[in-house]
């Protein structure tokens, strides 16, 4: 999964949600760790945003 | 500890839980640093804004600078467009956070805490004399601070918390993914709240109006996240608000996650206090988390300052916030968590059925009990449950 920057609020909802604790939030934005990343969509799904995506 | 890189208690977040913890530490008399990751507390303000006025008082002076408007009744909408209107048993409020939130921190500061914004807190470290040092990024320079307790407050998407080994992240049912629009040019009861119900409208959650003025308002959707995947919660608002306010403006779009769980298992671990948010102790079926959050930080600073005193940070020696958080609203937020799907799953039939057996009664004379005893009589399979749980709460609009 792939965070667009111009998008992301940080509203924090995607880290909340990931079950293997791949996102944190950095100053403007929320990070994720592709190499902890699962692709399991939690965080796609729950988006207010849509700032998550598949692709980068 | 007194110099500026040690402290005695070190909260993360200054939302009004993080305040209150600090606050109520610093009047018992313990050194505390409040790092902030935004440039204001408050700002950017990702909250409906609503909250009940009893027991506020506890906690701030009730000051017109930041209250948009003083709420007296509510109404609810059920699917098939009946409303019930009913009186508030206590008076509430529309903040503005922005205000609100900077109050609370200046009476923390006016008791000695130390706060420092655009202070991002990026990890930890525990050292072998029993105390924490905390890393964050103020102003992009590198820094560290040295604690004897940590006071996560840093909301639903903590990371203190997982630092110190506490699961935080949540299932997705249990999150209410929420937009919110600030909206202008529309005319509104500024004294009224309003509530639509519906799975067409917000399938496991509600589109609320909060007015902040009469021509304008808080107008936002919170659908649970199980649902988030067939359709966008800001998609359900666009509806809304296209289909009932046609000329609005939109000047504020609020997105937010909201934990409508019951509080974590564990708020405490050595060293560290969990609160608000962070805690998950927002109401699982209003996912109003203000005072509960000022509730949680009052013991957490007390008990930390109990803590110090007795010369014993460890998980044990913080056990009394977990405890007294349980007595003061664990264990009723859990019950109403047993609820929640009755009332926010509960399908549009039934919601009408329910408006069905209230409609006739006046609104001056009604109130959210009075509501919850109709539909008992009514239905008490259904209800019953739903019925304690707000009377137990207490819960006014």
């Amino acid at each position: 999964m792939f965070i667009r920057k111009d998008l992301c609020d940080i509203c924090g909802s995607c880290v909340s949600v990931c079950p293997v604790d791949a996102i944190t939030i950095e100053e403007f934005n929320a990070e994720i760790d592709q190499n902890v990343c699962t692709e399991c969509g939690n965080c796609l799904i729950i988006c207010p945003a849509k700032a998550i995506e598949h692709k980068s | 500890m007194t110099n500026e890189n040690q402290f005695d208690v070190v909260v993360v977040g200054a939302g009004p839980a993080g305040s209150v913890s600090a606050r109520f530490a610093a009047e018992n008399g313990l050194s505390v640093l409040m790092l902030e990751r935004d440039r204001e507390p408050g700002i950017p303000v990702r909250c409906a804004e609503g909250i009940s006025g009893g027991g506020l008082e506890t906690f701030i002076n009730i000051d017109k600078r930041w209250i948009a408007s003083e709420i007296t009744a509510a109404r609810l909408y059920t699917p098939d467009g009946n409303m019930l209107e009913m009186k508030s048993e206590v008076k509430g409020y529309v903040l503005e956070r922005r205000i609100f939130d900077s109050a609370l921190c200046d009476i923390a500061c006016n008791k000695g805490v130390i706060m420092k914004t655009k202070s991002n807190v990026t990890g930890m470290q525990r050292n072998n004399d029993h105390t924490v040092t905390l890393f964050y990024k103020f102003l992009g320079e590198e820094r560290q601070v040295k604690c004897r307790i940590v006071i996560g407050a840093d909301g639903i998407e903590s990371r203190v918390g997982r630092w110190f080994g506490l699961k935080t992240n949540l299932k997705l049912e249990d999150i209410s993914t929420s937009v919110q629009y600030t909206i202008n040019n529309i005319k509104v009861d500024r004294h009224v709240i309003s509530f639509f119900f519906g799975t067409k409208i917000a399938p496991g959650g509600y589109v609320w109006i909060f007015p902040k003025s009469e021509t304008s308002a808080n107008v936002g959707v919170g659908i649970a996240g199980s649902f988030a995947s067939h359709k966008r919660a800001q998609e359900y608002l666009d509806e809304f608000v296209c289909a009932k306010f046609p000329n609005a403006s939109v000047s504020y779009i609020v997105y937010a996650g909201i934990p409508i769980a019951t509080t974590l298992p564990n708020i405490i671990a050595d060293n560290l206090m969990l609160v608000g948010d962070a805690a998950h102790q927002v109401n699982p079926i209003t996912g109003g988390g203000i005072k509960q959050a000022m509730i949680a930080g009052k013991i957490a600073g007390e008990t930390a300052a109990e803590a110090i005193r007795k010369d014993d940070c460890s998980a044990k020696a913080l056990k009394p916030y977990s405890q007294k958080w349980e007595k003061a609203l664990g264990s009723k937020h859990r019950f109403m968590y047993s609820i929640k799907e009755k009332v926010l799953y509960a399908s549009d039939e039934r919601l009408n059925k329910i408006s069905e057996m209230c409609k006739n009664m006046p609104p001056d004379q009604f109130t959210l009990t009075d509501l919850f005893k109709q539909v008992i009589k009514g239905d008490p399979k259904l209800i019953a449950d739903m019925a304690k749980a707000f009377v137990v709460s207490k819960i006014n609009f």
